[in-house]
């Protein structure tokens, strides 16, 4: 299983997110899911990416108070941890 | 083998169909593959029955294949989607047909005929539900159909048990399908009523005097029904519960 250093989360999480459609310039750490256009199905497949990756698993009440990209980092490097 | 007008399958995937060794579930694995889906024909205890299935589907140009266990096992049940998914891609279609009947009045019903009965008729389809979902959002594209029952929306005194996880089939149907929906992917429910199988070899004539059409379905029937709500032409319908019951729940 892959190191969850912060740079190498938050490098897999933006090309993940960015693969669900936005341009990945906008996947900034203070981009909002809204903003982006990312729904709670998104969310979904992105934490069995991270479960795949880092066996992080996140369940339903963690991804409820995700707002952020940032937010989405912060939690798996800190789980990983 | 002809193609259907409904036919949904120039997709790469394949379609499951649980317990589908006899009854609904055979005649069920039967059309989908004369639509074109590869069949997974599900079977517990009829090993020899779901061969035979997979033989008609094969002499009539399908494609299927046998996969044996007891699908209230998690693992046989990821073992069977793992194996479809080597061999003919995404599990495009499920069907949770799987079932199984411990009928008594309720205060004779056992912890272990509760249990049974709603592990098998609901556990395992929730189960296979999850199982099924990521790789169908990932395609956008998919079509759950939930064999649930007319018990599950009528009295049908002596089947607590059974009505329960019909009932609980329901349910699920309509809240797994409000939550995939926009990505293309349909949960819908198929409530048969008195249906000429093996299940249903020892309920008598009495309960044919509630049936207004006063005849027993047939199991392809029922599997036209699930044809349909497989197909691309059912892409709007989600959530439902066709019932199949000669009007039984009228």
């Amino acid at each position: 299983m892959a190191t969850a250093t912060p740079e190498a989360v938050e490098s897999r999480i933006v090309e993940a997110l960015a693969s669900f459609g936005p341009d990945i310039e906008q996947v900034t750490r203070t981009a909002t899911f809204e903003e982006l256009d990312i729904d709670s199905l998104d969310l979904v497949e992105l934490a069995q990416i991270v479960e795949d990756e880092w066996g992080v698993e996140l369940k339903g009440d963690d991804m409820k108070g995700l707002k952020t990209v940032g937010d989405a980092i912060d939690l798996v490097v800190a789980r990983a941890a | 083998m002809g193609r259907n007008p409904l036919s949904t399958t120039d997709r790469r995937g394949c379609a499951l169909v649980t317990g589908a060794s006899r009854g609904i579930g055979a005649a069920t694995a039967k059309v989908l593959a004369a639509d074109g889906w590869p069949v997974g024909v599900g079977y517990n205890s009829g090993a020899a029955e779901a061969e035979a299935v997979v033989k008609e589907i094969e002499a009539a140009g399908g494609r299927a294949v046998a996969l044996g266990g007891d699908v209230a096992d998690t693992a046989v049940l990821d073992a069977h989607f793992t194996a479809l998914e080597e061999r003919f891609g995404t599990v495009l279609v499920l069907v949770n047909n799987a079932g199984v009947r411990r009928d008594g009045l309720s205060p004779q019903i056992k912890d272990d005929d509760w249990a049974a009965v709603l592990e098998t008729n609901l556990g395992a389809a929730f189960r296979a539900t999850r199982r099924a979902i990521p790789p169908m959002l990932k395609a956008r594209h998919g079509r759950i159909v939930n064999i649930a029952s007319v018990v599950g929306l009528r009295a049908n005194p002596g089947q607590a048990n059974y009505a329960a996880s019909k009932a609980g089939l329901v349910g699920m149907t309509k809240t797994v399908a409000a939550e995939v929906a926009r990505r293309g992917v349909t949960v819908n429910a198929v409530a048969p009523g008195l249906i000429a199988t093996d299940m249903t070899a020892d309920l008598d004539g009495e309960l044919l005097k509630v049936v207004p059409a006063r005849r027993p379905g047939t199991p392809e029937e029922v599997a036209a029904c699930v044809r349909f709500l497989a197909s691309d032409e059912a892409g709007y319908v989600t959530g439902a519960t066709l019932t199949v019951d000669g009007g039984m729940s009228a």
